[in-house]
């Protein structure tokens, strides 16, 4: 008990350390949202002299000082700086402590022995009744315990001063809600610090038809080693009538030890995940070059060729020249036909539209089929991201919406029957309380009662 | 029929709504209230079918999702969520003079979304990549069922202090209000709800910005402001629990916490820029 007397812990198990550290958290955060964060040196004396010149007091001095010292306290970076995470640290130190300062009371509440309670307390709760019986004690209590368990008041029974008391209670851990949600805060941070620790955030931009082992961390620009190959075979976007940006989508394949594992296409809100590595569609680049994919038939083996606009390009083999001429708009803004110009090498000239990735078929005067096809040359951007603390936050997620449930709907109830003998006659005394909701348990024993008023078998006490 | 036209409607069912709810509170009747609950009702199914037919619209210009991606379409489900969760409090409490003080919320709703103050367009826009997810419909619906019953208790934090400042407190027009206590156990219970459902709609947003772009929590504005409103409706929740705050006081702070709620809603997507900025 010397640790209760200890001033700097009970400092620590404080509300209203909880509380004025939520309000700093609250007050930086705000701050956070409206200084720019983790932006360019310049930005923020751009950023600080229009403040101070909105406040009437610019000079360049001032910008220079106010610079320095937001860089100090790492306001340009604040929610990675030591002292908002110190915060973050703190708060979960207080939780901690508070916690422990008061679970042994409410665990005491929920394991206790409810038939030590003393009579005289059941005859001043607010929720009672008395009633009494012609019937014997022993009598009175076994019809008693039959009614309640028809009710789903299973009760337990004991002999106390000369007369038995029956007990029985609903939901008494309800009490560990309220500090299911304190853990569930702590588990969120510690899935946070997992992947701050273990996890890692980068980036790939993947020309299409390539891979790479490698991706490459933010900030850092760090390479790191996939333990596998990821492959990009194609890059699409897709645009609605009026041009907007419809789809990203990416095909992706695994490769590991020189094997295909696995080939996906990978959407925004749709990524893929291998060996803990999720791949995101983020982005796309393109290079303003053209993938021209033209198959013999009488073969079947595709030939590909990356060429810039307007820049023709021989297949040697087959004696074909051709060059992507010019771009045809659609009725789609921003979509593209391709004109292709092909010059088949026994005298014939062709002039093809073609939409992309749709194949056209062209026949030679020798009578060989080739098949055309056009697109546009993208590397795919993708976000690639490990985290193994996703999972602890996605539990301390769950924990906390099923701690805020029970802490604010469930409520811990119990109901004491006395009975026992006075002035000759078997009396009978129904006590309950509830921690919570007590409207709701007031209905709850006006229920019971009369219930036992109507199963004919006491009378209510005048 | 189109949806526009229905959503027109609406507008003026909760106009009609809140001046019966207002007229049957200064004129203390009871049954003229109960044409307050009607027209509500009627009104949040009308507003119910426009949004159903709003969607069915979407689908048929080829651009088929949810109507819940821009700010027009976030304010009707706005004041449709408040209407609703009026009416379960309604149900729940039994108590009508609350309309007076939660339905002008969901009648101000429609009328920012329609009357171009904001500047804000109506038309059903195509859905950009990022959207284009099954978390949208429980991210925005958790976020505003929270952000209504938040309205709804600054609602009722006027009627506590009116009622609580006035010098008749249980005669006359006051008498038409619950006791003190009871509307300060209605707020409560309102907040705690709200709270729960802010709860779920901040972690549906965090599932779903990991599934879009591997980041569960990146401290956008939306996402800070989102936070810090959920700090504020935890700071009374606790004040409530472990200093015995009620009342006066808390009445207040429900008003407080609602302009709060609307700076996460409003503010944020016009004066701060962030993910969230196809909320505009």
């Amino acid at each position: 008990m010397s640790k209760k007397k200890n001033s700097i812990w009970m400092f620590f198990a404080s509300v209203k350390l909880a509380l004025f550290v939520l309000f700093i958290l609250a007050t930086a955060s705000i701050i956070g949202t409206i200084v720019p964060q983790d932006a360019p040196p310049q930005e923020y004396h751009q950023f600080y002299g229009s403040v101070l010149e909105g406040v009437g007091l610019y000079s360049a001095k001032a910008v220079s000082i106010v610079t320095k010292i937001s860089t100090i306290l790492s306001i340009d970076d604040m929610y990675r700086s030591w002292w908002f995470n110190s915060l973050l640290g703190l708060l979960s130190l207080n939780l901690i402590i508070c916690s422990i300062e008061r679970l042994p009371d409410v665990w005491r509440l929920v394991v206790m022995d409810n038939h030590q309670t003393k009579i005289g307390r059941l005859s001043s709760m607010r929720h009672k009744l008395i009633l009494t019986s012609t019937d014997s004690i022993d009598q009175t209590t076994s019809k008693l315990q039959q009614l309640l368990a028809s009710m789903g008041w299973a009760t337990s029974k004991s002999e106390k001063e000369g007369g038995s008391l029956l007990f029985s209670q609903k939901t008494p851990w309800t009490r560990l809600g309220v500090y299911a949600v304190h853990l569930s805060i702590l588990v969120i941070f510690a899935g946070a610090a997992v992947g701050f620790f273990y996890g890692h955030k980068g980036g790939l931009n993947l020309p299409e038809t390539l891979s790479s082992k490698v991706i490459y961390q933010y900030g850092s620009g760090e390479e790191l080693d996939l333990g596998f190959t990821i492959k990009c075979n194609w890059f699409h976007m897709t645009r609605y009538p009026n041009g907007a940006p419809k789809e990203y989508q990416s095909e992706l394949v695994i490769i590991e030890d020189g094997k295909e594992i696995l080939t996906e296409v990978i959407e925004v809100n749709h990524p893929l995940t291998y060996k803990g590595w999720t791949f995101y569609q983020s982005s796309f680049e393109s290079h303003k070059k053209y993938i021209i994919t033209v198959t013999n038939r009488d073969n079947d083996i595709p030939e590909r060729f990356l060429v810039p606009l307007r820049q023709a390009v021989r297949w040697q083999n087959e004696e074909l020249l051709f060059a992507v001429k010019d771009l045809v708009p659609t009725d789609t803004p921003m979509v593209y036909n391709f004109r292709l110009l092909v010059s088949d090498g026994k005298g014939g000239q062709h002039n093809l539209i073609l939409e992309a990735n749709t194949p056209k078929t062209l026949t030679r005067a020798d009578g060989t089929e080739y098949v055309f096809q056009v697109k546009e040359f993208f590397s795919t951007g993708l976000q690639v991201a490990k985290d193994p603390g996703v999972i602890l936050v996605y539990i301390g997620c769950g924990l906390m919406l099923a701690g805020l449930g029970v802490a604010f709907f469930m409520s811990h109830r119990r109901l004491w029957v006395y009975i026992h003998e006075q002035d000759g006659t078997t009396t009978i005394l129904v006590a309950g309380t509830a921690n919570k909701n007590k409207p709701g348990f007031e209905r709850n024993f006006a229920d019971i009662s009369a219930k036992l008023i109507n199963s004919q078998s006491f009378e209510v006490q005048k | 029929m189109n949806s526009a036209l229905l959503l027109n409607y609406s507008t003026f069912g909760y106009l009609f709504a809140s001046f019966i709810y207002v007229a049957a509170f200064l004129f203390k009747s009871n049954k003229a209230a109960l044409g307050g609950t009607f027209f509500t009702a009627i009104t949040v199914i009308g507003q119910t079918a426009a949004l159903g037919l709003r969607w069915y619209e979407s689908y048929q210009i080829g651009i088929g999702h949810a109507p819940l991606t821009n700010m027009y379409e976030s304010l009707v489900v706005f004041s449709w969520t408040i209407a609703g969760f009026y009416l379960y409090l309604e149900f729940k409490f039994k108590n009508r003079t609350i309309g007076a003080f939660a339905l002008p919320f969901a009648f101000a709703a429609m009328v920012f979304a329609e009357s171009g103050w904001l500047n804000i367009s109506q038309e059903i826009n195509p859905l950009i990549p990022a959207l284009q997810s099954n978390w949208l419909i429980a991210h925005v619906m958790t976020c505003f069922v929270g952000y209504a019953a938040f309205a709804v208790a600054c609602g009722i934090g006027v009627m506590y202090i009116i009622k609580d400042s006035s010098a008749n407190k249980d005669e006359g027009l006051m008498g038409t209000f619950p006791p003190l206590r009871v509307l300060d156990e209605i707020n409560h219970k309102t907040m705690v709800f709200g709270f729960i459902w802010l709860t779920a709609g901040i972690i549906t947003g965090a599932i779903w910005a990991n599934s879009a772009w591997g980041t569960y929590w990146s401290w956008d504005p939306k996402e800070t402001w989102s936070l810090i409103t959920w700090f504020f409706y935890a700071a009374i929740l606790h004040a409530r629990f472990t200093r015995g705050w009620q009342g006066t006081v808390v009445a207040w702070l429900a008003i407080g916490g609602f302009f709060n709620v609307l700076f996460t809603y409003y503010g944020v997507n016009f004066l701060l820029s962030g993910l969230h900025s196809y909320g505009s």
